[in-house]
């Protein structure tokens, strides 16, 4: 046997390292052994050691979400691939580029239902952007790369590699990724000009334009966030971001609305619904974004940019589709603005931000901090505030509930790859782990996870692997004792019959933290709030806060499932006028 | 400015693919997934050479959701190239059915002669029973297992629709 050949297990750390992973997140088993005796055997690539494998998908996701990077994961055969499957789900939704390497059983015994067998390429077929399973030794390498090169590639997505053990035990040979051309997979980068031509064009032409983008701007590099910021101010147009896209315009631009969607703004929404042009860049008219389709914007001309093409025309026809990256796309648009010296309509543009100024000033987010009680909004606020100065890069992940909605109200972005949050599965217990992956790739910047006490508990095993890495890690969480967004959802829709909603039973968080070697801080009042949060800020260590909230505050303006953007509740005394369809009730 | 949604409507789909495991329950399960019809279905290897396989899908829907049909036919890895053959130019289409009839006298009499008409083959026979070879549009081959139901009809197995635009173009393997 020739000298140069490998061992499988060997073949793929050294395709990794090719690929230039530097850390993995992962959870042995009997059919990865070789892979960790590989691993303990070489120093270029760090393994991190979570404590749940859904955990180690979420902290993936956070490392890449953070840095552009491909997230990779590495589970053993059977539950270590299924505890993996909502986080591969939650990365499909999200466009997040992971892979996921999963052990299996060796290749002879495929099928037989041998111990720790799962058909992983099944049940991840639906959940995947791709997967394969690999048979021989000697195709190792080549699907490593590709799979690199199919997750971060046009749309991004998790793509989930099974690797039987007697392929990782078998001796092969390498191959190289300069070597490795994939046969199908060529997504479309530049746009096609004269429908880029088009579109300037009507946007010139517009008297109420709107700018909506989502996270496809985040997924094509920080200099498409620049570019848009450019667009935006070449236009005087408002612009918008979806919860996937905040950061990718700064919040404290004038220009900026705020969020759109259910949680979304007044001024937003209303700008949506009015609009003559809409330009959706790199978002893709999600059902929490466009409210009831028949009235989503109807007298809007729309433009869309995306780089996966079965994304236009899905949910709502537009005018003008543009498929291509939209940091491609964006760069000829402003050159084309440019060479044809186009201009808004000044005038017209005026009266189309004195409308939007009018809704403005209903200050959509106002709230009262009086009494005793903490409003979870005073909290992420101070949040907001007393972090913004610090000088460290700041991230924030959360949970999923009225936290994370508030999360994205208050806390202004500035920049793109800052903000972490399960946006498309919506998935609780995502903000701990995905704030521990940000931090593995951020080790000095301050990494904060908001969290609902409810879904603090689904996840909060990785408070272990936290420790281990001497992570600080911070959760910041909004204690309201409650399933907030279910107990919301029931006073709205199901005439307030709490059920099983309460979160009867929590731990003492402070004491949780301390179990742990970690920091606990509590906050029952107001006054406490900036003392916790500045506490936290200068502490070293991991820290979990646990700040109790108002148990009753509920989420505003919400549109109501199978409502129109200018049907916006604003507040608890809206919701007597208008009461949820019929059709809204099957919603979710 | 909405666009007036148009009636559903067939459409035969072409798709050139690679011919790997796992690549039909691929675009099966995108199907059902996204509840998107299968009216049949056909699939063999198509190109030895490059080791591509051709499905040919029949299904139904609006102009809409037809074309969100191809695009996420497209986003699959293994996929090369997708063609609407309903759509793009004229096609033909053809169905191979072997249809099993059991009689004797008459009946058995008149089975062969409607499959004269027909230009069935008659691909085996026993003293009691034909199997008839039957090709052409679905519609002819619908027809006539419709005429041999009352003369002893007892077994059919379809092909599905194979089909192929007419013309010099071809199908892009390279995708
Ligand atoms: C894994 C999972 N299960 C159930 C849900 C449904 N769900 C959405 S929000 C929510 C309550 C979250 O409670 P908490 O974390 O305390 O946040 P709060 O709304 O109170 O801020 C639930 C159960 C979900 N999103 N994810
Ligand atoms: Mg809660």
């Amino acid at each position: 046997m020739a000298k140069d050949k490998m061992s499988g297990s060997d073949i793929l750390l050294k395709a990794l390292d090719e690929q230039g992973v530097t850390d993995i997140f992962g959870y042995p088993g009997g059919a990865v052994l070789p892979i960790y005796d590989s691993i303990f055997q070489q120093t270029k690539i760090r393994h991190v050691l979570v404590r749940q494998e859904g955990g180690a998908v979420h902290a993936a996701e956070g490392y890449s979400r953070s840095t552009g990077k491909v997230g990779v994961v590495l589970v053993t055969s059977g539950p270590g691939a299924t505890n993996a499957v909502t986080g591969l789900t939650d990365a499909l939704m999200d466009s997040v580029p992971i892979v996921c390497l999963t052990g299996q059983v060796p290749t002879h015994l495929i099928g037989n239902d041998a111990f720790q067998e799962a058909d992983t390429t099944g049940i991840t077929r639906p959940c995947t952007k791709h997967n394969y399973l690999v048979k021989s030794v000697e195709d190792l390498a080549r699907v490593v790369h590709e799979a690199f090169y199919v997750a971060r590639s046009g749309r991004p997505g998790p793509v989930v590699i099974d690797l039987p053990k007697d392929v990782l035990m078998a001796l092969g040979d390498y191959t190289q990724k300069s070597k490795v051309e994939v046969r199908s997979y060529k997504p479309r980068i530049k746009g096609d000009l004269a429908l880029i031509e088009a579109a300037v064009q009507a946007i010139a032409n517009s008297k109420r334009p709107i700018i909506y983008a989502g996270g496809g701007v985040v997924n094509s590099g920080p200099s498409a966030s620049q570019l848009l910021t450019q667009f935006v101010k070449l236009t005087g147009a408002p612009c918008t971001l979806t919860l996937m896209g905040l950061g990718a315009f700064p919040a404290s631009e004038k220009q900026y609305l705020g969020m759109v969607g259910m949680h979304g703004t007044y001024e937003a929404n209303l700008a949506m619904h009015d609009a003559d042009v809409m330009v959706c860049i790199g978002a893709r008219f999600d059902d929490r974004v466009t409210g009831r389709l028949d009235a989503f914007a109807p007298r809007a001309l729309k433009i869309h940019v995306d780089i996966d093409p079965s994304s236009i025309n899905k949910n709502v026809q537009v005018d003008i589709p543009i498929v291509g990256d939209v940091g491609h796309v964006l760069e000829d648009m402003i050159k084309v603005w440019r060479s044809t010296q186009a201009k808004t309509d000044k005038s017209a543009l005026n009266g189309w931000w004195s409308e939007i100024a009018k809704w403005r000033s209903v200050d959509c987010l106002k709230f009262a901090q009086d009494g005793d009680i903490i409003k979870p909004q005073y909290a992420i606020q101070r949040l907001y505030e007393l972090t913004k100065k610090d000088e460290r890069d700041v991230y924030i992940s959360t949970e999923v509930g009225q936290h994370q909605m508030w999360a994205a109200q208050y806390f202004g972005f500035e920049k793109p790859n800052r903000w972490m949050t399960s946006g498309g599965l919506g998935t609780m217990g995502y903000g701990l782990p995905a704030a521990m992956g940000v931090q593995v790739a951020h080790p000095d910047a301050l990494c904060i996870d908001i969290a609902g006490e409810a879904s603090y508990l689904m996840n909060m095993q990785e408070l272990s692997t936290i420790k281990q890495y001497r992570l600080p890690v911070k959760s910041f969480i909004l204690n309201n004792f409650y399933m907030g967004m279910v107990r919301q959802w029931q006073e709205l829709l199901h005439g307030g019959r709490y059920s099983e909603s309460y979160m009867s039973s929590l731990p003492d968080f402070k004491k949780l933290a301390e179990s742990f070697g970690m920091v606990g801080l509590q906050a029952t009042k107001p006054s406490e709030v900036d003392e916790v949060i500045n506490e936290m800020i200068k502490t070293d260590n991991a820290v979990i806060c646990d700040i109790h909230v108002d148990q009753s505050e509920n989420c505003f303006p919400m549109i109501p499932s199978g409502a129109a953007h200018n049907e916006m509740l604003l507040g608890p005394n809206d919701k007597a006028e208008k009461p949820v369809s019929e059709e809204g009730m099957v919603l979710v | 400015m909405s666009v007036p949604t148009s009636e559903a409507k067939n459409h035969t789909i072409a798709v050139l693919v690679d011919n790997e495991p796992g690549v039909l329950a691929r675009v099966i399960g995108l199907f059902s997934g996204r509840g998107f019809n299968i009216e049949s279905l056909t699939v063999a290897q198509t190109d030895y050479q490059n080791a591509l396989s051709r499905i040919t899908i029949v299904t139904t829907g609006t102009p809409m959701i037809i074309a969100q049909i191809k695009s996420q036919l497209h986003r699959l890895v293994p996929v090369h190239d997708v063609s609407d053959l309903t759509m793009d130019g004229e096609s033909v289409e053809r169905e191979l059915a072997l249809v099993k009839v059991s009689g004797v006298g008459e009946t058995r009499v008149e089975s062969l002669r409607i499959a004269d008409v027909f230009r069935a083959r008659v691909v085996d026979s026993t003293n009691k029973s034909f199997v008839f070879e039957i090709v052409g549009q679905s519609s002819k081959v619908d027809a006539f297992i419709k005429l041999m139901q009352p003369l002893g009809l007892i077994d059919v197995s379809r092909t599905g629709i194979a089909a192929i635009s007419r013309g010099a173009d071809a199908m892009d393997p390279v995708g």
